[in-house]
Order: structure tokens, then sequence, then C-alpha cells
């Protein structure tokens, strides 16, 4: 049988509860900065900002899973994250960005979520690291499509 | 050998040959004796058949020979362009045009199928070898005239048929006098040589080293410019022998064989020249020499006149657009650069010395200037374009049975390239309606007085920081009581509105989703989705268009689309605390308004413009913007969109600046009234606004 295999992710913080991401979908983490708000957009998008020159739309994580509303702390980062690699760079805000995780496969239990509930959708499944549980968000379904 | 890095030149080529074809066949049914035409059309198609057959594409190759035959005959005389000929040659480059499309798309021929072009094409070559077989003779004199003469001797020696010139003669004599050999000399190259002038130029270089070239046949700059087929001649003065001269042109790669021999003049002739020279040496004016040179001048007006489309000389370089999108960006990066130093000296004023304002200032114009010097850059005349329309026309004309003829002008006015590349489609359609139902069938024409032939003008010019295009045509107009009929008929407007509609509101009418005034359906144009799509088209471009039409005289769409894209001159504003652009290039005036002065007419908010009445538009309201206090002093900016003007409520001007577009991204769902984003001089981003939606 094959090498189990461990994949890096990084673990962020929304409220009270862990979230990870995994690594290859990230381009970027950067400190909050004025968002310029896009009238008539998604409800869950904040706004757009300028990254080294270029115009990256920043969507609210929490806004996107139905969660409250975002409070920015000195915390609150941006993380700037490419679907695929060849996709445009979107950014999504969350409370704080903790750390990298290594989690292997075997870790990560697929739940079957209640299928209503609109957390399902974007998540890949819970991992366990240490005591915590981690919820693994599913990037491309998180960003939707480039179109 | 590995093609796959010459697929582009390959692509662009061929479509500048299928180009060229297009438009010399068109002449040539116009005008059936026209030799360079035919000259010109076996030239392209001897090209193309040289390059399909490199990159390995063998219908194309097979399609493009047996056209190239049909061509040959013609060319030698022995055969008559006839009408169905120049259908099937359509036919043929229409399949050619496919295939190269789809070689650009996955790199194959694909599965086109040529068999019935190849048959009709074959069929025409044997009827017309056979109907004029008596003609032969006669025409076979007529191609004698040409420069190359039948081959003596050793057929290969092409160099030995060519006509040397009174001048050239007389620097062979020269040579000879001082005891150098004059060779003359045909270079074949390999048939599967891409960079034929570059080739050339070479193997030209390799002779110089040895001697001087003192003719060649076609022209250095035809050579350069690969207006030859895979061979060449050239007359050389050297001290070396013709087989020195073989031996080191054999050294250059891509050379298939070299035949070369001495030149020799007639007793008679050296005499004469030697003699000549010694004059000239002597500083002698002569009779003789006048006379000559006079000669010579008419030889050359004569050439001149053979081939007066020739450029002067090519001294432009092909570029990948990506790469000039890439300094473009940097453009725009340094704009953006520019722009934040200008904020933060602003920012410090009192503590910078004046001569610092001068260098930002001097910054600013080499900023201006660079950024105009790379626009330029990018600009194509909208010939790429329209070239192919009177094919188009013509293919038309056929088809609805209506005689037509397609007139351009401003073929030479320059659009950016992204615009160039998106305004084909629109345009294609406007002419389609043109032919379609703009033009009355030809009885119907001669009935009310008009030329049997119907015409459409096709016309572009540069109106300020626009480009105009507009196309007319001299057929039935619009029926305006049509469209109202249609209009309350279909609910768009009720009766009442349409009694205080203007001309111009109706034809704006016909922009509408499914509103086609066309009573029936023809697979060229009239399928309920046209004029909608044209708008869309042009508006996303960032342009409008308008329709002007006299009913039994004709209809004008007019379409005006902005010089640029990238980079424009902007209003900024603040509405409630946000900062916005607006694109300077519609705004009319700014106007300092009471608010007691604005008056509600059927629920709409309007102003009285020293007359005019123009409606108002809260922007705030529309961008749903925070709701600031109501205040008694209204700042509101006038904007014009064709003939129209409405009033756009601002809370604060901050100054005109030249900003960058960029997109905001495809994720974000992107309102109308939206479009694009530019970055601040502080790093803040700030939205651009399209207010022509509002209006």
């Amino acid at each position: 049988m094959a090498e189990l295999s461990t994949k890096q992710y990084i673990s962020i913080r929304l409220g009270n509860d862990l979230y990870a991401i995994e690594i290859k979908y990230i381009e970027n983490i950067i400190v909050m900065q004025n968002i310029t708000r896009v009238p008539k957009a998604q409800s869950y998008f904040l706004g757009v900002i300028n990254l080294r020159g270029e115009i990256i739309p920043v969507m609210s994580l929490k806004a996107r899973l139905g969660l409250e509303k975002d409070v920015f702390t000195p915390t609150s980062r941006i993380i700037i994250l490419k679907p695929e690699r060849t996709a445009a760079p979107v950014g999504i805000t969350v409370d704080e960005v903790n750390e990298v995780i290594d989690l292997s496969d075997e870790d990560i239990e697929t739940l079957t979520y209640d299928d209503k509930e609109v957390k399902a959708a974007y998540s890949l499944g819970i991992g366990k690291y240490g005591s915590d549980l981690i919820n693994i968000l599913n990037v491309p379904e998180l960003i939707g499509k480039d179109e | 050998m590995d093609v796959s890095q010459y697929l582009e030149i390959f692509i662009d080529e061929a479509k500048e040959h299928l180009q060229s074809l297009n438009e010399h066949i068109l002449v040539l049914e116009k005008d059936q004796e026209h030799t360079d035409t035919i000259n010109e059309i076996f030239r392209a198609a001897h090209s193309l058949k040289g390059m399909a057959g490199t990159m390995g594409f063998k219908k194309m190759q097979q399609l493009t020979h047996d056209m190239e035959n049909v061509f040959s005959e013609i060319r030698n005389g022995k055969m008559k362009v006839s009408s169905e000929l120049v259908d099937v040659v359509f036919k043929g480059l229409d399949v050619l045009e496919s295939f190269v499309a789809n070689i650009q798309s996955d790199g194959t021929e694909g599965d086109i199928d040529c068999e019935d072009i190849i048959k009709s094409l074959a069929r025409i070559l044997n009827e017309g070898r056979g109907g004029t077989g008596a003609k032969t003779e006669a025409s076979g004199r007529v191609s004698a005239q040409e420069i190359i003469a039948a081959p003596e001797a050793n057929p290969k020696e092409k160099f030995r048929t060519l006509k040397i010139e009174e001048h050239e003669k007389k620097a062979i004599a020269k040579a000879i006098s001082l005891n150098l050999n004059v060779v003359g000399m045909t270079i074949y190259i390999q048939e599967y040589c891409v960079l034929k002038g570059a080739r050339a130029f070479m193997i030209n270089r390799t002779i110089e080293e040895h001697g001087e070239i003192i003719k060649l046949y076609p022209s250095a700059q035809d050579l350069e410019d690969e207006k030859y087929d895979f061979d060449y001649s050239a007359f050389v003065t050297t001290k070396k022998t013709p087989q020195d001269l073989i031996e080191y042109v054999m050294g250059v790669s891509e050379v298939k064989e070299v035949v070369a021999d001495y030149i020799y003049l007639s007793e008679e002739e050296l005499n004469h020249y030697l003699a000549e020279i010694k004059r000239d040496e002597l500083g002698e004016p002569s009779l003789k020499k006048a006379v000559d040179a006079d000669a010579l001048k008419v030889g050359s007006a004569a050439q001149v006149k053979q081939q007066p489309s020739k450029p002067v000389a090519n001294r432009s370089v092909r570029v990948d657009i990506e790469k000039l999108d890439v300094l473009m960006n940097l453009v725009s990066e340094l704009i953006i650069a520019k722009n934040s130093l200008v904020a933060s000296s602003n920012a410090i004023r009192d503590q910078l010395e004046s001569s610092f304002f001068d260098q930002i200032e001097y910054l600013e114009r080499v900023t201006t200037n660079l950024h105009e010097s790379i626009m330029k850059v990018r600009m194509v005349p909208i010939e790429s374009v329209v070239n192919r329309f009177p094919r188009m026309i013509r293919d038309l004309s056929k088809s609805l049975n209506k005689q037509m003829e397609l007139y351009m002008t401003g073929e030479d006015t320059e659009l950016d390239r992204t615009v160039i590349d998106e305004i084909g489609d629109p345009l294609m359609h406007l002419l389609r309606n043109s032919a379609d139902h703009g033009l009355e069938p030809p009885e119907e024409r001669i009935r009310k007085g008009k030329s049997p032939v119907g015409a459409i003008y096709l016309d572009a010019y540069q109106d300020g920081n626009n480009v105009v295009i507009e196309v007319r045509d001299d057929g039935a107009g619009i029926n305006i009581d049509k469209i109202k009929k249609k209009a309350i008929e279909k609910g768009i407007v009720t009766e009442d509105q349409a009694e205080r509609m203007s001309d111009k509101d109706f034809t704006d009418l016909l922009f509408l989703p499914s509103f086609s005034t066309s009573d029936k359906v023809t697979d060229i144009s009239g399928r309920g989705v046209g004029l909608d799509v044209v708008k869309t088209k042009i508006e996303a471009l960032g342009g409008d268009i308008e329709a002007k039409t006299i009913w039994g005289k004709g209809t004008n769409f007019i379409i005006r689309l902005p010089l640029t894209l990238a980079i424009i001159q902007a209003l900024m504003v603040m509405i409630s605390d946000e900062k916005y652009a607006l694109p300077l290039g519609n705004i009319q005036t700014v106007e300092n308004v009471r608010s007691s002065e604005i008056k509600k007419v059927s629920g709409k908010e309007v102003l009285n413009l020293r007359g005019d009445i123009i409606p108002v538009v809260r922007l705030g309201e529309v961008l749903d913007c925070p709701k600031g206090e109501e205040k008694d002093d209204l700042l509101i900016v006038v904007v014009k969109k064709g003939e129209r003007f409405a009033g756009m409520v601002v809370d604060k001007l901050l100054g005109q600046q030249e900003i960058v577009i960029k997109s905001i991204g495809k994720y974000i769902r992107n309102h109308k009234i939206i479009s694009g984003a530019t970055i601040l001089g502080n790093g803040e981003v700030a939205l651009i606004l399209d207010v022509n939606p509002l209006i």
C-alpha cells in the first residue's frame, strides 16, 4: 500500500472555531487594509484592495459561511488565494492566522453534513489536530468559478 | 525537422497570403486582363503551398497546389477567368481559412472535406485547357515578353536569360577592364526554408566577401521581403572562379543548388562601354551619357508603374502582443508611482524647494508622452478588420441576388489592438443588416428612381478622443411608424408615451433585445438577435452606437469608440465618503445648483439647465452609499451620451487625474455602472464609474 499522503495546511480562526486551508491554494497573507466597497456586488464581497498594483477582490469568509458579521481586530488578516494555479487571485478575511500544520489523509474525517447547511458544500471534512477539531475548507467551491 | 516553433509565423503569414488572395481575386473578377494581379495571386498561392508543405499540412498543400495550377494556366493565358471559377476559388479560400483557424486552435488541419473543391478545380482546369488549346500559341508569345525568356542550354542557369541593363553592362565592362571575372549565378534554396529573406541575405553576404554583386534578380528589396520563389540570380564581379563561388555559397545552410558561369560581353559592346568609361573618367560630359540617363529614367518610371503598391522599405518589426501588454502594464505602474509621488509631495508642499516641483512636472510630461507612445504602438489600422468585407459583400450580393457595392474610407484610421480584435463581428453584423434589410431589390430601386446597384458605405475617422465608424446604406431606411406600432404591440411603450417620443427615441428601440422590424427571417440576418448584440459588444468596448434613418433614403449606424482603453483622464469625485473616478471624455460641465432648482416631473428629478431639461441622477443612491445629510447646494456633473445629457449629483470634486484602468476581476458581480478600478496615488483603490447606462 502506498504511503499515506500528508499535506500542509494553514490553520485559521473565525470567532471561536478553527478552520484550515491547504497551503497550495495560498498565495500570500497580508495585514488588513482599506477595502474599497464595490456597490451592487454579492453581499459576501467586501470590495477590492490594491496588492502591489493588482486589484484583488476580497470576500468575507464569515459572510460566505453564513456566520456573524466581521469585526476587524489587529489580528485580522487577508489571505490571498488562488483556486487554481492559473486563476486570478481572490482575498478572504479571517480573524486570525495561527500556524502551519501537517495533516495526513487519515487525520481527516469526511462528515455527512445536513445538505441544507451552507457550510456543507464548503467543507472537505474535519481534521483532528491534537485535541482540536479543524474544519478543512474546500477552496475552489468557496471561491466559485472564475466567471 | 521540428517545425512547431515556426507555427506562429506560419499562421500569421498564411493569413496574410489568404487575405491577399481574397483581395486580388476580387480585382481579377472585375478586370480579367490585369497581369500584375494574376502574378500576385500566383505568387501568394505558391508561397502558401510551399509553407503548408513545409509544415506538413498535406490537405492545405494539396488544395493550394490545385488552385495554383488553375492560376498558372490563367497566368499563361491558357484559360479565362469565369465567374464559376471565381466562386470555386473563393470556396477554396474559405476552406483554407478554416484549415488555418483549425491549425491555430489545435495544431491540426481538422477534418474539413475539400474533395468537392478539388474536383471542381480539376474540372475547370480540364475544360479551360480543352476549350482554348488553339490559343496557346498566341499567348506563348505574350509570356515571352516577360523578363525571363525561354531558358537556353541548361535550364537551371536562369541568370543567362536575365536582361542586362545599360548601366550594368557598363559595370561588367569596367570589371573586365580591371581584370576581374564577371560571374552569373542562380541560387536555389531548399523549399523547406522558412526565412527565405534572411537566407538570401546571408548568401549575398557570403558572396560579397569574395566580390561585388552588381545585379540581383529579383531585386535585393524583393529578396528581403521574400518576394521570390525558391531561386534567384545574381551577377558578381570577383577575382574568384565560378567554381569557387559555388563552393562558398553551398557552404551556407539550406542552399539546394548553385549554378554559375562566366559572363561575357560581345567584343563590340565591350569596346563601346570601355570607351564610355574612359570618357567618364576624363570628366567629359557626353551627349551619349545624357541620353542614357534619360533612357534610364524612363526605364525606372516604367518599373515604378508596374509595381505601384510596393512599399519603399519595410522598417517594422513584429512584436508579440503580450510583450506590448507587459510594457503597457509597466507604464501603468510608472504612472501610478508618479501619481503617488505627486500626492505625497503635495502633502509636504511647504517643506520642499520649488525646483522639486519643476522636476515633478517634468516627470509628468515624460510619463504622459511615454504613455502616448506606447498607445501608438498598440494602435492598429482598422484596415486589418475591414479588408475582408469587400469579399463578404460580394458573396452577399450573389446569395441575396441584389447588386451592391461597398465603398470604404478611412481604412487607415487606427484603434487600440484590443478594440480591433472585437470590432469585426459588430461591423459585419451591421453590413449584413444593410445588405439584407437596408437595400431594396433592384426592381424596387429602379422604380424609386435609384441606381439598381445599392451602395453601402463604411467610413471610419477620428473625432477628438473617439474613433467614429459609420455604416451607411442608400436603401429603404427604417419606417419609424413601423417601429412605433411594434413597440406599442410589444408593450415596450404605451400609446401615450409613443406620441411624445422623438425619432431618435424610436431608433434607440431598435437596439433592444429581440426587437426586429424585419418581417422575414433569413439566414443572413433578422433572427431577432441582432442590434442588441451589436450594442452590447460595442458598449463592452466602452463605445456607443446610434442609428439615424430617413425613410426611403437609407440608414446610418454610427459607432463611437474610445481611442484607448487602458489609461484615461478622469475627474475624481467624492460621493458620500467614497472616491470615484468619472471618465473625462463624456463630462460636459460641472454645475453648482441649489436643491430647490431640482424639480420633479412624473416622479423623476430634472433640472432646467439654461433652457434644457435634463434628468438628475443621485449617484449616492444608485451606488447605495451611506446617506449624508441633505445639502442645499448641490454639485452636478453634467455628462453627455450621444445627443442626450444628464446631471450626476456628487458631493465633492477632487480634481482631474490620469488614471490607469484595471479590471476588478470576474469573481465580483460587476454592475454595469462600474467599469473598473484604478489605484490612486496613496495606494487606495477607487472605482471608475460608467454613467452611460444611467442616461
